[in-house]
C-alpha cells in the first residue's frame, strides 16, 4: 500500500494540482492528514487548486472528510478548486461529507480560575447540607413507611423481611466470628505484652473484656456490616433506580420505601446488635485463646478474671449502640442509591460514598454515645 | 461464493442440554443487506452473537470476511473484530464517557489521528446518522431511545467497518423515527458500501431496505431469499409471519405505485 504515494503535488505560484493515490481509508487517516498538512503549508497563495482523485483505490468517510476539509480550507483561502476522476461510486459519500460540519463549534467557554475554585468550594458546602437533608428525608420516609406498616400490619413485606435477615445476619456470621476472634487475641496479645513490663499481666483481661464489651466489638461489626451489606443495598436499589425498576413499582401504586427499604433497613436494624453479640463473644474467645497459649493463663483463670471486672453495664452500652448503627448504615445506603443516574460509573460512586460516609457516621454515632454514657455515669 | 463476507455452516448452538440452532447455514454477501427473521426465542440474537464470537459454538463453521473463527489466532481475529461495527439491542453505550467519546473510543485506540480531525470526524458521523454537534457533548442516559439507536450507529461506524451487525435496530422505535432510521441504514450502506447483517422483527424494515431475507425456525434457516421468494413459502411459521393482517397490509402497499415524493 505504502508503494504509492497517498498524494503527490506539483506547485507553479499560481496553480497547484494535487493527485491521490492508494487508500485514502481509516487506517492512512494520520498520514494523509500530515501529507495535506504539508502541502497546505507550502503551497500558499495557489490561485486554483485540482485534486486527481483517479488514482485513489479505496475511499472511505475518513478518505471523504479530508478531501471536504481540502476543498473547504482552498475555498475559504480564496482558490478555485476542482476534484476530478472521483470513482462514480464515491460521489454519494463525498455528498453525504459536503452537508456536515458546517457551523464549526464554539471553542469552550473559559472561566476565571478564582471564581471557579470558590465556585466548587460553594457547591461542596451546599452539597454537605444537602447530605444531611437527604439522610432526613430518608429517615422521615421510613418512619412514614412504618407508620403504615404499623396501622396496615397485613401489607408488611415479612418475607423480604427473613431474606434480608439471611443475607446480612445469618451469612455475615461466619466472617463476623473470624475477624472479631483475630481482633480479640490481637488485643489480648498487646495487652499481655505491654502489662506484662509492670507485671500486671492480669489487667490485659479487664483491657479485653471491658474494650470489646463496649467499644471495639460493636465498632468493627458495624464497620464490616457498612462494607458488606450497606454497599450491597446501595448497588441493588441503586441499579434497580438505573433500570427503572423504582419507577416501574411506584407507578403500579406501591411506595418503594414501604416495599423495598423498609425491610432492608429493618433488617440492618435487628441484625446489628445480634451480629454485635456474637462478634463480642468471639472477642472474648480469641482474647482467651491467646491468653493461654501466649500468656499462659489457663481458661479457668480468664473467665473468673473476666468475671469479675465486667458488668451487665459495659455489655449494655455496647449492645445500645448497635440497632442504632444500623440504621443509620440502612439509611445512607438507601439515601445514596436513590442518588444514582443513568451511568455505570454512578454506581460505582454511589456504592462507595454509601460505605464511606456509613463508616464515619458509625464513628460519629460512637463518640456522642461516649459523651452520652459517661454523662450519666454508665 | 468468492464474495461471501459471512459464512456460516451447519452451525450448533446450544445452552445446556438444549441446542438453539442446529445446523445452520447461511451467508451474506458483499454490499447486502441481509435480514435475519424469526419468532422470539427462535435464536436469531444467539446467531447473531454466535458470530461475533460472544457466544461459543458447538459445531459448524464460521468464517468473516475470509477468516474462519476457530483457526484465526487472537491477533487475526482481533483483526476482524475491527473490521465490523456493531449495532446492541438496548446501544450498549458506554454510560460514563459522552456520545462524541463513546464514537471517538474505537478512533484514539485504534488510529493514530489529531484530535481535530477526531473530533470533525465524531460530528460528522453524528450529523451522518442525524444527531446534532449539541448531542455530542451529552451522556448515553440523557438520551431517548431513538437517540440511542442513532449514537449507536454512530459509534458502530466510527472507523468505517466493512460489515455491521444490527440487532434489532428498529425495536422500540415509534414508526417514524423506525422509518427514518431504516432509510438512514440504507443511505450510510449505500454510500459507505457496507454490508449489513440485521436481526429484525420489523416487517417495514424487511420490506422497505433488505436485500436478502433468511428466516430462522427449528433451529436452522427455513427460508432464504428476496421478500418475493419468502412470501411464496410453505414454511407454516413463514405463511404464519408474512400472512398475519400486519404483513398482508404491508404486501399489498407494496404492490400499489408508489407515491410520487416519497421523501429521500
Amino acid at each position: 500500500m505504502s508503494a504509492t504515494r497517498l498524494l503527490t503535488s506539483e506547485f507553479d505560484g499560481s496553480r497547484l494540482a494535487l493527485s491521490g493515490g492508494g487508500a485514502w481509508t481509516a487506517h492512512h487517516a494520520a498520514e494523509l492528514e500530515a501529507l495535506l498538512e504539508e502541502t497546505r503549508a507550502k503551497a500558499t497563495g495557489a490561485k486554483t487548486v485540482r485534486i486527481d482523485m483517479g488514482g485513489v483505490t479505496a475511499f472511505d468517510s475518513y478518505g471523504a472528510w479530508l478531501l471536504e476539509r481540502l476543498k473547504r480550507e482552498w475555498r475559504d483561502a480564496g482558490s478555485k478548486v476542482t476534484v476530478a476522476k472521483l470513482p462514480a461510486q464515491d460521489h454519494g459519500l463525498l455528498d453525504e461529507m459536503a452537508e456536515v460540519n458546517l457551523d464549526t463549534p464554539p471553542p469552550p467557554v473559559r472561566g476565571n480560575p478564582v471564581i471557579e475554585g470558590v465556585e466548587t468550594v460553594g457547591r461542596a458546602g451546599v452539597g454537605t447540607g444537602r447530605e444531611f437533608i437527604d439522610f432526613a428525608n430518608m429517615l422521615g420516609s421510613l418512619s412514614a413507611a412504618a407508620f403504615d406498616v404499623i396501622k396496615r400490619p397485613m401489607s408488611f413485606r415479612l418475607t423480604s423481611l427473613v431474606h434480608q435477615l439471611d443475607r446480612v445476619a445469618w451469612q455475615a456470621v461466619p466472617i463476623i466470628v473470624l475477624i472479631t476472634l483475630l481482633i480479640g487475641g490481637i488485643i489480648a496479645q498487646q495487652g499481655l505484652f505491654h502489662f506484662r513490663r509492670f507485671g500486671a499481666e492480669d489487667y490485659a483481661i479487664d483491657l479485653v473484656g471491658i474494650l470489646v464489651l463496649r467499644e471495639v466489638g460493636v465498632l468493627i461489626v458495624a464497620i464490616m456490616v457498612a462494607g458488606r451489606s450497606g454497599s450491597s443495598y446501595t448497588a441493588e436499589l441503586g441499579s434497580m433506580m438505573m433500570r427503572e425498576e423504582i419507577d416501574a413499582l411506584r407507578t403500579m401504586g406501591f411506595n418503594p420505601v414501604e416495599v423495598l427499604m423498609l425491610p432492608r433497613v429493618l433488617a440492618l436494624t435487628l441484625a446489628l446488635p445480634v451480629l454485635t453479640f456474637i462478634g463480642s463473644m468471639a472477642a472474648l474467645v480469641g482474647g482467651g485463646i491467646v491468653a493461654w497459649l501466649y500468656g499462659g493463663m489457663s481458661p479457668e483463670i480468664y473467665i473468673t478474671r473476666l468475671g469479675d471486672v465486667i458488668s451487665v453495664a459495659h455489655f449494655k452500652v455496647g449492645i445500645i449502640k448497635a440497632p442504632f448503627m444500623g440504621l443509620a448504615i440502612g439509611i445512607v445506603a438507601c439515601a445514596q442509591a436513590l442518588k444514582v443516574r443513568g451511568s455505570a460509573e454512578s454506581l460505582g460512586l454511589q456504592t462507595t460514598a454509601s460505605v464511606v460516609k456509613s463508616i464515619f457516621l458509625v464513628i460519629v454515632l460512637d463518640g456522642f454515645f461516649a459523651i452520652f454514657f459517661a454523662s450519666i455515669g454508665l | 461464493m468468492a464474495d461471501d463476507v459471512i459464512s456460516v455452516r451447519d452451525l450448533v448452538v446450544g445452552f445446556d442440554d438444549r441446542n438453539v440452532l442446529d445446523g445452520l447455514t447461511l451467508s451474506a454477501r458483499r454490499g447486502e443487506v441481509l435480514g435475519v427473521v424469526g419468532a422470539s426465542g427462535s435464536g436469531k440474537s444467539v446467531l447473531l452473537r454466535t458470530i461475533i464470537g460472544l457466544l461459543p459454538k458447538r459445531g459448524g463453521t464460521i468464517e468473516v470476511l475470509g477468516q474462519d473463527q476457530s483457526d484465526a489466532s487472537d491477533e487475526e481475529w482481533r483483526g476482524i473484530e475491527r473490521r465490523w461495527g456493531v449495532l446492541f439491542q438496548q446501544g450498549a453505550l458506554f454510560s460514563s464517557l459522552t456520545i462524541r467519546q463513546n464514537v471517538q473510543f474505537l478512533m484514539r485506540e485504534t488510529l493514530d489521528i489529531s484530535q481535530e480531525l477526531m473530533d470533525q470526524i465524531a460530528l460528522a458521523k453524528l450529523e451522518m446518522v442525524g444527531l446534532t454537534p449539541q448531542d455530542a457533548d451529552k451522556f448515553p442516559s440523557e438520551l431517548s431511545g431513538g437517540m440511542t439507536k442513532r449514537a449507536a450507529l454512530a459509534r458502530a461506524l466510527s472507523i468505517d467497518p466493512e460489515i455491521v451487525f444490527l440487532d434489532e435496530p428498529t425495536s422500540g422505535l415509534d414508526p417514524i423515527s423506525a422509518g427514518e432510521l431504516d432509510e438512514l441504514i440504507r443511505t450510510l450502506q449505500q454510500t459507505l458500501g457496507l454490508t449489513v447483517f440485521m436481526v429484525t422483527h420489523d416487517l417495514e424494515s424487511l420490506y422497505s431496505i433488505c436485500d436478502r431475507v433468511a428466516a430462522i425456525a427449528d433451529g436452522r434457516i427455513v427460508a432464504e431469499g428476496t421478500i418475493e421468494t419468502l412470501l411464496k413459502s410453505e414454511h407454516p411459521w413463514v405463511k404464519a409471519y408474512f400472512g398475519g393482517k400486519r404483513g398482508e397490509l404491508l404486501a399489498a402497499q407494496r404492490k400499489q405505485p408508489q407515491p410520487a415524493n416519497r421523501g429521500d
